[in-house]
């Protein structure tokens, strides 16, 4: 059972975007913006609130890879593997933060909740490749080393 | 408020005189790349700077002070592997640094900025040359720049600079000179073909839409830009947002639509930021909403962000996303100009496209075709990536040959490697050699070769790189992006994969060739949307122009690029070797075995090639073949 702010929280992204089918994503684009994923038992809510079938409104969810019905770590880390950052190495550093972080393919976030980390197709910092964003910020130029002591930094700032 | 024409005029004209008044700017990137590197720190920097400087003020608008400092933001200089990027601008005088650190600040603030020195350190310099203007750098000065030209010069968020530049007066003069039918003749005249990729012409899909019945009609951007390695739409989205959208108010006039949609791809934030904020501005001085100018013609803007699906880069499953629907593209025709977005009509074109609507209007279509070539006039935007020494944006004219962007702009190759070749197109592409860099690049041309020009991604590659796996990369991207609607399109880029993946893991037989290109035929034939029916084309490019490489990985087991695994060996030197142990220690599968102080070696039946010996030995003794 979800606590009731959720359910507020939802209003209010309702009540902007309008109920209506368009908004379906949209609100789900900010309510994962604010939780960091999507709560099932909401988008049953949104489903019901703004006129979709539930079953529309999760085919739609599942159908985007920006949606994600589990919850993510505080910092997402999406690894770019582009073209441009592929040919310039980007999966040295995506198996550095694998191995660092005890993740995999399948296993995308740490148990503490801190750090996800995911492939991304293009960042459109080709120039500085490779690349990888953590939550909203570039971090250019990456290698394994770079990537490793990024880590430190983010668990650092975390303990002090 | 912008009332009218007159109040426009006059907006215009003050705008001119306050960024006349400027003694100097400070010009900082503020495109993706060099904010990543940094720049935003410069530039809130120099604003701490110049606010403290005595004498001096940096409001727009008029003062009393002595110097007027301006310190912008803009979009994309160019050259983002020398980043943070910063120009200094007295009136026609530019000085391009590069390479900005937040202690170099001050001293540029004193020498270039209040003095007149130029601070040779941070020029750009190559081969003994140092440029100190934007335009003396080979890779600037060879472009021809109109999508991107206020790109660099001004401050990217300010509606006043735009206008300053010549902003709105295309829609002026559309609005009060010419015919909603004089707009669409002019785009149809200038020739100008969709930059997305697909290269229809743009004046006949408004032809079209304007010829419906229908009275509702709408007119949506495709900034989807999905191409991995491809940035441009990015870069004129968050560099010059006011020109896309006057782009798409001119196309709303000529089509009489009064709504218009922004599909903005979710890994650009910054684009959605600063659309979001030039929408807002242009809706508080009535440039956008009803009754635009006092002329009656009422606009309005939306903003979509992308969801993750580079599917939705085709038009009837971008408008389907719009819709709040799965972005799934569906049987056509009905085409888009006929039932698009909500199954009316829809001018669908992309960012680049609609930017350059702006300059066709101003300056006419005969200008227009007097760049490019017959078929394909224009410029074009590049994203020039991969292995090469000067990465960054450019705009070229069409039928600009492949030679003179990667040597003459680009600078040739990184650290001086041999070129192989160059990806061009993103995944519906393909790649071009060697024998091509002569071929000019422009619509009609690059398809003779079994390439496409697409939206403008070049990825440039160097001996390192082996051909069958970026196939494998290619085809492993678009079956992951595949929407799974129609089966050549799931089922087969799958099987393809699976064989790709079989030849990169040494395991791959001659006969495997030929399934590829049957299959790779079959899917281009039979698939329902343009990503399926482009798939295929990495693959069947590579193994046109690189046959060689996919028979070395079969018959040979060798990958002479060393980039796949399977068909790696590790030898120890027995020479160099001085049996310190090790490596022996580190193998996770015991494979190294070897008395003390004695050379070791390697059972290759064993080895895993996980490299971790190879990574670790201090002497250099290891190697790989």
């Amino acid at each position: 059972m979800l606590d009731q702010s959720f359910y507020q929280k939802a209003d209010e992204i309702i009540a902007f975007y309008g109920k209506k089918p368009a908004s379906l994503i949209p609100i789900m684009q900010d309510i994962q913006g604010v939780y960091r994923y999507l709560p099932g038992e909401l988008l049953t809510y949104v489903a019901e609130q703004i006129g979709v079938t539930e079953a529309k409104a999760f085919s739609v969810a599942t159908f985007y890879e920006n949606f994600s019905f589990d919850a993510k770590g505080k910092y997402v880390i999406k690894v770019c593997d582009g073209t441009a950052c592929h040919v310039r190495k980007s999966i040295p550093v995506l198996e550095e933060l694998y191995k660092k972080l005890g993740l995999s393919r399948t296993k995308k976030t740490t148990d503490d909740m801190m750090f996800t980390v995911e492939t991304v197709s293009c960042l459109g910092a080709c120039g500085l490749a490779p690349t990888m964003m953590v939550n909203e910020d570039v971090h250019p130029r990456m290698t394994p080393e770079k990537a490793d002591e990024l880590i430190d930094k983010l668990r650092g700032g975390e303990q002090g | 408020m912008i009332q009218n024409k007159e109040a426009l005029d006059q907006v215009r004209e003050e705008a001119v005189k306050v960024l006349d008044s400027y003694d100097c700017r400070i010009l900082v990137c503020s495109g993706t790349g060099c904010v990543a590197t940094g720049s935003q720190k410069i530039y809130e920097k120099f604003m701490e700077i110049a606010k403290d400087a005595p004498g001096v003020t940096i409001e727009f608008g008029p003062h009393d002070k002595d110097a007027h400092v301006g310190v912008k933001k803009t979009g994309c200089q160019g050259v983002c592997e020398l980043g943070p990027l910063v120009r200094i601008q007295k009136g026609d005088d530019v000085i391009q640094y590069t390479k900005v650190q937040i202690e170099d600040c001050q001293e540029i603030f004193e020498k270039s900025v209040q003095g007149n020195e130029t601070i040779e350190r941070l020029l750009y310099q190559k081969g003994g040359k140092v440029s100190r203007g934007p335009e003396d750098i080979p890779f600037i000065a060879k472009q021809t720049r109109i999508v991107l030209k206020n790109c660099g010069k001004f401050d990217a968020e300010s509606l006043n600079e735009y206008i300053a530049s010549g902003g709105f007066q295309a829609l002026e003069k559309a609005m009060f000179e010419m015919d909603p039918d004089l707009v669409i003749d002019q785009v149809d005249k200038s020739g100008i073909r969709g930059r997305g990729g697909g290269g229809f012409p743009a004046g006949k899909k408004w032809i079209q839409v304007a010829r419906q019945a229908d009275p509702v009609h709408y007119v949506v951007c495709n900034g989807d830009e999905g191409d991995p390695g491809a940035f441009m739409d990015g870069s004129v989205m968050e560099g010059d947002p006011y020109r896309l959208i006057e782009g798409m108010m001119l196309a709303a006039y000529a089509v009489r639509a009064q709504h218009g949609y922004i599909y903005v791809r979710a890994e650009y934030p910054q684009s959605v930021a600063r659309l979001k904020h030039a929408i807002a501005v242009l809706e508080e001085v009535g440039l956008l909403g009803d009754d635009i100018l006092g002329t009656g013609f009422s606009f309005h803007m939306h903003i979509n962000r992308g969801a993750g699906a580079f599917v939705c880069g085709e038009g009837s499953a971008l408008t389907a996303s719009i819709e709040g629907s799965r972005g799934m593209p569906r049987v056509k025709p009905p085409r888009t100009v006929e039932q698009g977005l909500w199954a009316k009509p829809t001018v669908l074109n992309n960012v680049e496209t609609y930017a350059n609507i702006p300059e066709i209007i101003l300056k006419g279509a005969d200008w227009y075709r007097s760049i490019g070539t017959e078929g394909s006039p224009g410029t074009k935007t590049f994203s020039l990536t991969g292995s090469i020494e000067n990465t960054g944006l450019i705009e070229v004219p069409m039928g600009t040959t492949l030679r003179e962007i990667i040597f003459d702009i680009g600078g040739g190759l990184k650290a001086g490697a041999a070129f192989k070749a160059v990806q061009i197109g993103g995944p519906s592409g393909g790649c071009l050699t060697e024998e091509h860099l002569d071929v000019p690049l422009d619509f009609d041309s690059v398809k003779k070769y079994g390439a496409i020009v697409g939206s403008g991604g070049l990825v440039v590659m160097d001996e390192h790189t082996c051909m069958v796996e970026v196939a494998r990369f290619f085809m492993g991207f678009t079956q992951r992006e595949s929407c799974g609607k129609c089966g050549p399109c799931r089922i087969g880029t799958k099987r393809m994969l699976e064989i790709l993946e079989k030849i990169v893991d040494g395991k791959g037989e001659m006969e495997d060739l030929d399934k590829l290109e049957h299959l790779g035929n079959f899917i281009k034939d039979r698939s329902l949307c343009g990503l399926g029916k482009s798939a295929p084309l990495p693959v069947l490019s590579t193994l046109k122009n690189f046959r060689d490489e996919y028979v070395e990985h079969i018959v040979d087991k060798k990958c002479a690029a060393h980039v796949c695994k399977a068909m790696r060996s590790y030898v120890i030197d027995p020479e160099k070797c001085k049996g310190c142990t090790k490596c022996a220690r580190n193998c996770p599968v015991g494979a190294i075995t070897g008395n003390k102080k004695e050379p070791h070696s390697i059972d290759t039946s064993k080895c895993i090639k996980c490299g971790t010996c190879l990574e670790n030995c201090v002497f250099g003794a290891i190697s790989v073949n």
